[in-house]
């Protein structure tokens, strides 16, 4: 970040005063719809709590004005958000800080920006993203970088660091963009996936590059059960992530179709450390 | 009942040859009157300054049943971001190419729908189909049933038997409370239970020894014997393959030379539905090229058919079809998942998604020869607007084809914007065209064409007195030009009010009734007999897999309000 644009960011400081009972939809928790506005707008924007629509500021203390835009606005999210979904949906640009753990859907379909969470996340974590950083100092729940329920569009652009552990699904039906998950992961890794890259640095358990037409992936660890349609090729030296390491270099999913490039028949690439 | 008049509009009603002359429309009992007619009590409703036209008539769109529910399962991507929340008369609504059934009823009538056709029914299934009609607010439906690879029909087809088709026909229309005799892929659908498909209307069906031609001059005279208030309503063989428009035309020519019959004032024997899909040249994508010149060329000289559409809209949409091979063939083309469902002895059905994208010339050269058509159509009586709902766009947007077919400049604009616009303007005759059709036309594409093609011609699509009062009124000044082609699109989205049988149901856009909806179904009378009735016994008895007691749709909880077309058969 340029020092210029440092100096003209502004903080809001959203806090929780009232624990919702049910989860809260908080859409509007991003820089986006907080910027051009006062403490007081903001406040007044909506949120979800089952069926009932509620402001903002019913849950929240808010305190701090936004930027004149998204990109001049950082958020500091504050107190027990453990039940609450959707922050930074959406976002284009700015800052999001969550000090704590939250739920799920958080920076789906984000575009840029970037969000530290410094706990853990739940489910859908940066569902269908698009551009953008996403840190997560916890860990993440299912369907990381994934498309939504039905969709093939998956993440396809942006950054996701998890530097704990991730859960199933990671990067389902993803075309593009880098996941880093620097713990173990669960099954279903970068299920239909078309592009993109994945860097696992702990250990995965199986279904590893199932039904994966294009992109990478980096198993450090070991890998319970690998996928019958994976075929070792050689072995190749790279640096991944920082550590340069010699892998085992596999091509799948056979069983899949396959794309042809410049007349090049193109796999996914399944790496996994020797 | 209240009555109303609705002073001082433009009336555009190809039914009386108005053309935009002032007039006022009189509204009592749920009837358009004659303006003597109305107490001076009748509520006032001032259009000066804008376009009054009867409620538009949707002939062909996949709106309800197993299919379409199957897309709404299968998509909840489609439900993403296109909820509506439950608002004033409104229910809540989701889904944007497969609305569900409230949004249906409520976007037709903002956008001043009134009557709507569900164009594919599977007879073993008409009972959910009608549940979802049922379920669809304000608007009159209809359903077709498909007979195209009914096994009843290959079989008296293949031995002649048009007595007994008709029978059957009959019967099936009673039992699934149908309107119209549908043929989707004639043979061909069958032929997939086998692997293989039929791509011209000369390709023998494997097992019934019988070839598409044969069904369809079969199905005509079936229908004609009976005298259905619709002609037998086809989508052809060999959909959506370059080098089509052939089959299109040998299709056409098995109508040659048959005139109607039926009471209903329908003129034509052949109904050829979403002809975009249908009026296709070249030899693959790549020199893939428009061929609507040829089949428009043919449609404008026999006056025995009426053809629609299927206008490519250029959005993400859900391709459904009772045509299974085909969205087999387009899975394999897209990569996209794919669905596919079989029904029994009748019929079967595939979705898949599909994305119409401005950036691949094959889509852009779709869209334009939706429009050629249009623009060539000679007479607008027999040429209607379809987007063959929602396979080649959602009918959501006919508000912007009608900008389309009205604007030169708004085509410019979209001409101008494909990637492959050159590719665009050499294969397609879209860019020599200079038409634009008038308020007039597009009433007789959008509402007397349609009514008419569909025997209702007495009931709606016209504001003539005695008809049902369906009644839009548009905020469209004719005497002023439009200055933006854009507000032609806004204005056909929301009406400024809308009347449905004399009940207003949109004001301002918004809906303040759920009107007082009805199933319009056929109800044919034959004479008995006892060949037909044992054949369907046997076959109930052998291969479905529910009892002939399940099988009708009957009653309440299915058709609440009935509205039956009598046709008498017996001779």
């Amino acid at each position: 970040m340029q020092p210029s644009e440092v100096e003209k960011m502004e903080t809001v400081t959203i806090s929780m005063k009232n624990v919702p009972a049910l989860y809260l939809e908080a859409d509007n928790v991003s820089p986006d719809a907080f910027a051009g506005k006062t403490s007081a707008q903001i406040a007044d924007l909506h949120v979800y709590e089952g069926n009932t629509t509620g402001k903002l500021g019913n849950y929240f203390e808010v305190s701090g004005n936004a930027g004149a835009t998204a990109a001049d606005t950082k958020i500091v999210v504050k107190g027990d958000v453990k039940r609450v979904k959707y922050i930074g949906m959406k976002m284009s640009a700015g800052e999001i800080v969550v000090e704590g753990s939250t739920d799920q859907y958080v920076g789906a379909w984000m575009k840029g920006g970037k969000i530290t969470v410094k706990g853990n996340v739940e489910a859908f974590a940066a569902t269908a993203m698009r551009g953008g950083e996403l840190i997560i100092e916890g860990n993440a729940g299912n369907y990381l970088g994934a498309a939504y329920r039905g969709d093939w569009r998956g993440m396809s652009k942006g950054t996701i660091h998890v530097m704990g552990n991730a859960g199933s699904d990671v990067g389902m039906y993803m075309t593009g963009g880098e996941i880093v998950i620097d713990g173990n992961v669960d099954v279903h890794v970068a299920t239909h996936a078309e592009g993109g890259r994945i860097i696992v640095k702990g250990n995965a358990k199986s279904k590893v590059g199932g039904q994966m037409v294009d992109g990478n992936i980096f198993i450090f660890g070991t890998i319970d059960i690998m996928m019958p349609g994976y075929k070792y090729v050689d072995t190749v030296e790279q640096e991944v992530a920082g550590t340069k390491a010699k892998f085992a270099h596999f091509i799948g999913d056979m069983g899949e179709r396959h794309k042809t490039k410049k007349g090049q028949v193109i796999y996914g690439n399944l790496y996994t450390r020797v | 009942m209240s009555e109303y008049i609705i002073k001082n509009g433009h009336v555009f009603d190809p039914v009386q040859g108005i053309k935009g002359d002032k007039a006022d429309v009189a509204i009592k009992n749920g009837k358009i009157v004659k303006d003597s007619e109305v107490s001076k009590s009748a509520k006032v409703i001032d259009a000066k300054g804008k376009t009054v036209m009867a409620g538009a008539v949707e002939i062909h769109a996949h709106i309800a049943g197993p299919k379409v529910n199957l897309g709404r399962i299968y998509r909840p991507e489609d439900k993403l971001f296109t909820c509506t929340p439950t608002h004033g008369h409104e229910r809540m609504g989701s889904g944007n190419s497969i609305p569900s059934t409230f949004k249906t009823g409520y976007e037709y009538a903002r956008m001043g729908y009134t009557t709507a056709m569900e164009a594919a029914m599977p007879p073993l299934f008409s009972r959910h189909t009608h549940e979802e009609i049922r379920d669809t607010p304000i608007i009159d439906e209809g359903a077709f049933p498909v007979f195209g690879n009914n096994w009843f029909v290959m079989e008296y087809l293949k031995n002649r038997e048009v007595e007994n088709t008709a029978a059957y026909i009959a019967w099936l229309l009673r039992a699934t409370k149908g309107y119209a005799v549908k043929v989707v892929n004639p043979g061909g659908t069958e032929a997939w239970h086998w692997g293989l498909n039929c791509l011209t209307v000369n390709d023998p069906v494997p097992y019934f020894d019988i070839t598409p031609a044969e069904i369809i001059k079969g199905l005509i005279d079936a229908n004609e014997y009976l005298g259905l208030p619709h002609s037998m309503h086809i989508h052809p063989n060999n959909l959506g393959n370059p080098g089509n428009y052939t089959t299109t035309l040998d299709t056409l020519k098995i109508a040659q030379g048959i005139k109607p019959k039926n009471k209903f004032g329908r003129e034509q024997v052949l109904h050829l539905t979403h002809t975009q899909f249908h009026s296709y040249k070249g030899t693959n994508w790549g020199d893939f090229e428009s061929g609507a010149k040829e089949v428009m060329d043919y449609i404008n000289k026999n006056k025995n058919i009426t053809v629609d559409t299927g206008n490519v809209t250029l959005d993400e949409t859900t391709t459904m079809t009772a045509d299974g091979p085909f969205e087999h063939h387009l899975t394999e083309l897209n990569h996209l998942k794919w669905a596919n469902v079989d029904v029994e002895v009748e019929t079967a059905a595939g979705v898949v998604p599909y994305i119409y994208s401005p950036n691949i010339s094959v889509c852009a050269i779709q869209w334009a020869i939706g429009l050629e058509l249009a623009l060539y159509a000679k007479d607008p009586m027999r040429c209607f607007i379809t987007t063959d709902h929602p396979n080649a766009g959602p009918f959501t947007r006919y508000p912007r084809v009608i900008k389309w077919l009205m604007s030169q400049r708004a085509r410019e604009t979209q001409i101008n914007a494909f990637k492959h616009k050159d590719k665009v303007l050499s294969q397609t005759g879209i860019g020599a065209i200079d038409r634009e059709l008038t308020l007039y036309e597009i009433a007789a594409m959008t509402r007397a064409g349609p009514a008419k093609s569909l025997g209702l011609s007495s009931m709606c699509g016209g504001l003539a007195p005695g008809m049902d009062a369906d009644v839009v009124v548009y905020n469209i000044n004719p005497e002023k030009p439009f200055e933006n082609p854009d507000q032609i699109e806004a204005a056909f989205s929301r009406a400024a009010c809308v009347f449905k049988s004399g009940v207003e149901v949109v004001k301002d856009g918004e809906i303040v009734s759920s009107g007082n909806k009805r199933t319009l179904w056929v109800n044919a009378k034959v004479n008995d007999n006892p060949q037909v009735m044992r054949d369907i016994t046997e076959k109930f008895l052998k291969y479905y897999s529910v009892t002939q007691a399940n099988y009708e749709s009957l009653g309440h909880s299915f058709v609440p309000n009935p509205y039956a077309l009598e046709v008498d058969a017996t001779q």
